[in-house]
């Protein structure tokens, strides 16, 4: 975890964290974005760089269960931390979150780039209970850009995950 | 799109840091919640020789409450300060400000500290600190120095900080319980920058006049500045609509900004008497209910 003295100024760091509930360590340049550790190092794709500078959103993953902008951080600051993606939802990705199942049946993606982030801002902005109306919905998911503008079909999506965790007592 | 090459490293303790600033300076930069630093890095508008990453510091993650101030650890998140309720008692303008820093996902990383020394005159937090007179305590080699925070902002991006100097804390004056707050801003979009945004903390006397009002204006000028014309104009005046309007004019005179992609000189002096208005009034209005909450107790 956090070190008890000052190492000295390097551009490599060996960092333990866990990403989807793995214990995971691996050397890491420094400069190296978390995006770019989380995709090119441990193969999670559904990490998605639009912008790379923390405009549109869609690397959003979950820090410690807080959404985050993944290519806003470098990877050795994810040391000791909690890293979720998407992919943590549905481990064999046939059996889906109900989150996952309300996006589908919602028809809440087209072209799928936002998708992972959204489904992820979902499932805090759910824990947090901040899906009480459309209007609160729309602006907890305003860090999030859709292309596609398919913004009434996702806060369909999101109401209807809430549905679904609150009936079935699932948590988000 | 990736960052260029730096040296890192994580000092975990606030002397640490302020020996790593003083022995690299000009090309150590601080990187504290990244949401601006980040962006720079990765478009390589910035290029340090040195990241000397602060958020393991635990000492600048406190939150102090004194009988009359305030006080901010310059690495707690603007998440954690926008659902502090000892923060929204003590200082409420933090509290109506802080959730128009960019979307939520930068608050939960973004840090007070770091807001206020990136200097962005169209950002939230140095509006704030700037409208209530607050000081920013820095520490360099030499010690720890404490700049009234219109002393501080200095220019586009630019503070007062020397090169070994960092941002420690932010101290805000607690608010009297009978003033009333307003905050006000207009972006293009939920989370953009501000095109114009304003900022007003106003009390008013037994007649419901105004007797002590702070504007403070964030998008219009390279730093946050204050609308000292219509302090001036609404100290001791009544506060009704025409009145304030009429006052809210003079916000025009402080708007520097020129013609940009987002909006022109003009529409941004329109904007900023607008912002005001309607900032001054909420505050007003605010007042009038902490009164008669106040006297109904």
């Amino acid at each position: 975890m956090t070190t008890t003295e000052n190492p000295a100024a390097t551009d490599t760091r060996t960092i333990t964290l866990r990403v989807n509930g793995r214990e995971i360590t691996r050397t890491v340049s420094t400069r190296t974005t978390l995006a770019d550790f989380l995709r090119d190092d441990l193969d999670l794709v559904s990490v998605h760089l639009g912008c790379e500078h923390g405009v549109c959103g869609c690397c959003t993953v979950l820090l410690d269960g807080q959404s985050v902008r993944s290519c806003l951080m470098l990877a050795v600051q994810a040391r000791g931390h909690e890293v979720e993606t998407v992919e943590s939802l549905s481990a064999d990705q046939t059996d889906l979150h109900p989150i996952q199942e309300a996006f589908a049946e919602e028809h809440a993606l087209q072209c799928g780039f936002c998708t992972p982030a959204m489904v992820l801002r979902c499932k805090e902005i759910i824990a947090d209970g901040r899906t009480r109306t459309d209007e609160e919905v729309r602006r907890e998911i305003s860090g999030i850009l859709c292309r596609c503008t398919g913004y009434q079909n996702i806060v369909n999506a999101v109401q209807n995950a809430s549905r679904r965790c609150a009936s079935t007592g699932q948590e988000a | 799109m990736k960052p260029p090459r730096f040296l890192y490293c994580d000092p975990d303790t606030l002397d640490a840091a302020v020996a790593l600033k003083a022995q690299h300076g000009f090309d150590a930069l601080m990187l504290a919640g990244g949401q601006s630093l980040m962006p720079m890095l990765n478009m390589r508008l910035a290029s340090p020789g040195v990241l000397i990453d602060i958020n393991g510091i635990t000492d600048l993650q406190r939150v102090v409450r004194t009988d009359d101030v305030l006080e901010i650890g310059a690495g707690v998140r603007q998440s954690a300060i926008e659902s502090d309720e000892q923060v929204h008692a003590a200082v409420p303008l933090l509290a109506r400000a802080v959730p128009h820093i960019g979307h939520v996902e930068n608050r939960h990383r973004g840090t007070v500290g770091g807001s206020i020394a990136h200097a962005d005159g169209a950002a939230e937090l140095p509006c704030i600190a700037v409208t209530l007179d607050a000081v920013i305590v820095v520490r360099g080699a030499s010690g720890e120095r404490e700049i009234p925070a219109k002393d501080f902002f200095q220019g586009f991006l630019s503070n007062a900080c020397a090169p070994d100097e960092l941002v420690v804390a932010v101290r805000f004056p607690v608010t009297p319980a009978a003033a009333g707050t307003g905050f006000v801003e207009v972006a293009r979009r939920e989370g953009d920058f501000a095109l114009a945004a304003a900022a007003v903390q106003a009390e008013l006397d037994e007649q419901s006049r105004i007797s002590r009002i702070a504007v403070g204006l964030a998008g219009v000028a390279a730093t946050p500045v204050r609308a000292t014309a219509v302090e001036d104009r609404l100290t001791g005046a009544a506060a009704d609509p025409d009145t304030v309007a009429a006052a809210a004019q003079l916000a025009a005179d402080v708007v520097t900004t020129g013609d940009d992609l987002h909006a022109t000189a003009a529409y941004r002096k329109h904007l900023a008497t607008t912002v005001v208005m309607r900032a001054v009034l909420a505050a007003v209005a605010d007042a009038e209910q902490r009164t008669q909450n106040g006297s109904a107790s």
